[in-house]
């Protein structure tokens, strides 16, 4: 069985690995062509402006005002569902989930599970944890597949094997599969056809993620272009669907601009192949469709973001993964730089949550905060804005109670002190001149090392003069006129 | 405690002294860009859904089982998985008898573990009733039931589904409320856009990943 294991030949930590991929150049070519062709179909998708921006404003309004009122919602949800013959699960932590899922799978005595695309699953690591107590999960979704065989995390929420290209896959296929090597996408499509249509016919338990789930009428919404997630919801006699706890809206029609967002913004598509609403398990007079459809809401840090109320527009995210499509640096260092289930923009911002910010200190400064991300962003979160708040977070007193889980890691008694200075020397003009004075008068004597600046860059020298002594002087000989 | 009340009452907790903002939900958001002349509904649906490799076909509501025998024969397809309870399948029942056609007709009549091997790799195609279209996205809406269950769309390769004109709106929200879906909704309801497919691979779009390879949309016209 091929069970994915952390990428363990990359480097330990985030700017290791940011250089390793950095060197690759067949990996950021890859990237780049994806993205770039991405981007192009969002803009295309999007071709009127106003309209555009009417959607995304609509988009935040909707998903804040889920959240304003978040508990009732999960309540109605769990009751709309239970009527309708859904069992609904809670999870405060992953281990809690993999549990629960655990538990249904061997109540049926399972064997064999088939996923669709998940990500929350992804965060749970459930394959893992059910290969170690005798269960293949088997990933359905092409690009999950491929990344599954070749033992590796997807590199991207929505393409997850975009960081390799056919050739790769094909050399994959022939080694695991014993396939005749072909680069023919449409091939090996059918071949990855072939070997999952058994699986899907043998499964005993489909397990799948969620995109909306509707409270006003017990519905869970899955959007897809395989049709991987449809066989997974329907084929095997149990479905588990694993969920975020801030997938919730209130009303049907919410979906309507939610969805056209959500698939826009990640394929360009209008809409995708297949929205698969699930409102029950098989009714008696029915021929197919699962006999147990099972939900499990997962917590895992996100009632951490929402208790802060700017944190939680975090929250909003759909999961289109179009904050990294456009992001400079996701498209230079790829998804597995990140080390973490999410990369890019909206990991950088959610992982702290879950994780802690402790262990992943280097990502909110791995951005220039040019601004993409939340400039595409369908449902308006402000990446940016978080970003420095969670730089702010990196340096707070580690001594003093944290806002966001490991927060204070980046903390510096010595920084501190050499800001403090800093602060003291621009407030104080008196020292600032002597200072400046100098600084000028001295320049030779200005450190050659400046930390790792001066590993790629000559080291900042003083000029002659400050621009005071000089305006002064030219204003001098000027007789007090500026020119 | 139970994790339910935990997460339950940590949210509550973070809410408290907050009011739940007002819904503002925008209908005109929805639909204004979205609206089209009835007679440019059947283009505007058919531009899209070929767009990514559906055939669209428009046929006359009593004339159609004729196209489909021949779009059968013309892939030399041996058998179609059709709903013999339900008007369309019998008006394709009686058509396939009177012209005598080699192509077997299959019943999805019993429950999906007393043939699945069959579904899985002996059907060639499916024909389905729809319970409308959608010409903003070119779309088919499907509402699986006993006759034409959920699978019959999605397991054989090549898949026909039956659109009256008359049924087709202008875009989800319009068809949401004029049906109103809201006070109910059958076990599964899926919107449909093109036969099943996949870029996962260097972004090269190829058809048929695990559902149909073909989808065929019949669009009738009452006579
Ligand atoms: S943060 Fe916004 S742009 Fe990024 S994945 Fe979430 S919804 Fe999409």
């Amino acid at each position: 069985m091929n069970q994915r294991i952390p990428v363990t030949e990359l480097a330990p930590d985030f700017r290791g690995r940011a250089e390793e991929a950095l060197a690759d150049g067949q990996l950021r070519n890859n990237f780049r062509v994806a993205m770039d062709s991405l981007m192009t179909k969002r803009a295309n998708a999007f071709p009127d402006a106003d309209e555009r921006e009417g959607l995304r404003e609509l988009g935040n309004r909707l998903k804040a005002g889920a959240l304003s009122r978040l508990p009732d919602l999960l309540e109605q949800l769990e009751q709309k569902l239970t009527e309708n013959g859904v069992k609904v699960h809670w999870a405060e932590t992953v281990e809690e989930a993999n549990d629960l899922v655990h538990g249904i799978i061997e109540a049926r005595k399972g064997r064999q599970v088939v996923k669709g695309k998940s990500m929350v699953s992804e965060e749970m690591e459930m394959n893992d944890y059910l290969a170690e107590r005798g269960i293949e999960c088997l990933e359905s979704d092409m690009g999950e597949y491929i990344v599954q065989l070749d033992n590796e995390k997807p590199s991207h929420i929505i393409m997850p094997a975009i960081h390799k290209n056919a050739r790769q896959v094909s050399k994959l296929f022939h080694e695991k599969l014993g396939e005749p090597e072909t680069e023919d996408v449409n091939q090996l499509i059918q071949i990855g056809r072939r070997t999952l249509r058994r699986k899907f016919m043998d499964a005993d338990v489909g397990v799948s993620g969620v995109n909306f789930a509707i409270a006003e009428t017990g519905t869970l919404l899955l959007v897809e272009n395989e049709g991987n997630g449809r066989m997974s919801t329907t084929a095997p006699p149990v479905h588990i669907a694993v969920t975020g706890i801030e997938k919730v809206v209130p009303n049907l029609r919410d979906v309507v601009p939610l969805v056209s967002l959500l698939t826009r913004s990640a394929l360009g598509q209008p809409i995708t192949t297949y929205v698969n609403l699930i409102s029950g398990p098989r009714k008696p007079d029915e021929l197919d469709g699962p006999e147990e459809v099972h939900l499990v809401l997962l917590d895992n840090g996100r009632t951490g973001a929402f208790a802060d109320a700017q944190m939680r527009q975090t929250l909003n995210c759909i999961r289109c993964g179009a904050c990294m499509n456009h992001c400079p640096v996701y498209t230079r260092v790829g998804g597995h730089t990140y080390g973490e289930v999410y990369p890019g923009p909206i990991g950088k911002i959610i992982t702290p949550h879950m994780a802690g910010l402790d262990k992943v200190p280097d990502h909110p400064s791995a951005s220039s905060l040019c601004g993409a991300c939340g400039e595409v962003c369908p449902v308006k979160i402000p990446i940016p804005e978080l970003l420095q708040r969670l730089r702010q977070e990196n340096v707070k007193d580690p001594e003093q109670p944290q806002q966001v889980k490991g927060g204070g890691a980046k903390y510096s008694r010595t920084e501190r002190w050499i800001w403090r200075g800093w602060q003291m020397l621009n407030t104080r003009p008196g020292l600032y001149r002597s200072f400046l004075w100098a600084a000028t008068r001295f320049r030779a004597l200005a450190p050659k090392k400046a930390g790792p600046w001066t590993e790629n860059h000559s080291a900042p020298v003083p000029a002659r003069r400050s621009l005071h002594d000089l305006a002064a002087r030219h204003l001098d000989n000027n007789g007090g006129r500026p020119s | 405690m139970s994790a339910r009340s935990n997460i339950l009452g940590k949210l509550r907790n973070s809410l408290a002294g907050t009011t739940p903002r007002p819904d503002e939900f925008d209908e005109g958001l929805v639909t204004r860009p979205w609206r089209y002349a009835p007679e440019d509904r059947i283009a505007r649906l058919r531009s899209l859904m070929e767009a990514v490799h559906t055939e669209v076909h428009q046929c006359r509501s009593d004339n159609w089982p004729e196209l489909v025998a021949d779009l059968l024969n013309k892939r030399n397809l041996t058998n179609l998985l059709c709903a013999p309870s339900k008007e369309h399948g019998r008006a394709l029942q009686a058509h396939f008898e009177a012209t005598e056609q080699k192509v077997e007709l299959l019943a999805y009549d019993r429950p999906v573990e007393a043939w699945k091997e069959e579904l899985f790799w002996n059907v060639d195609a499916s024909l389905t009733g729809t319970l409308g279209g959608i010409a903003a996205t070119g779309t088919i809406v499907l509402w699986p039931d006993r006759h034409e269950p959920r699978l019959m769309s999605l397991v054989p390769p090549v898949h026909i589904a039956l659109l009256r004109a008359s049924e087709i709106h202008d875009n989800l929200y319009d068809m949401m409320v004029a049906q109103d879906w809201a006070a109910g909704l059958p076990t599964n309801v899926l919107l449909v856009s093109g036969p099943s497919k996949t870029a996962d691979i260097e972004q090269v779009l190829a058809y048929g990943a695990h559902g149909p390879r073909e989808l065929i949309v019949l669009v009738l016209e009452d006579v």
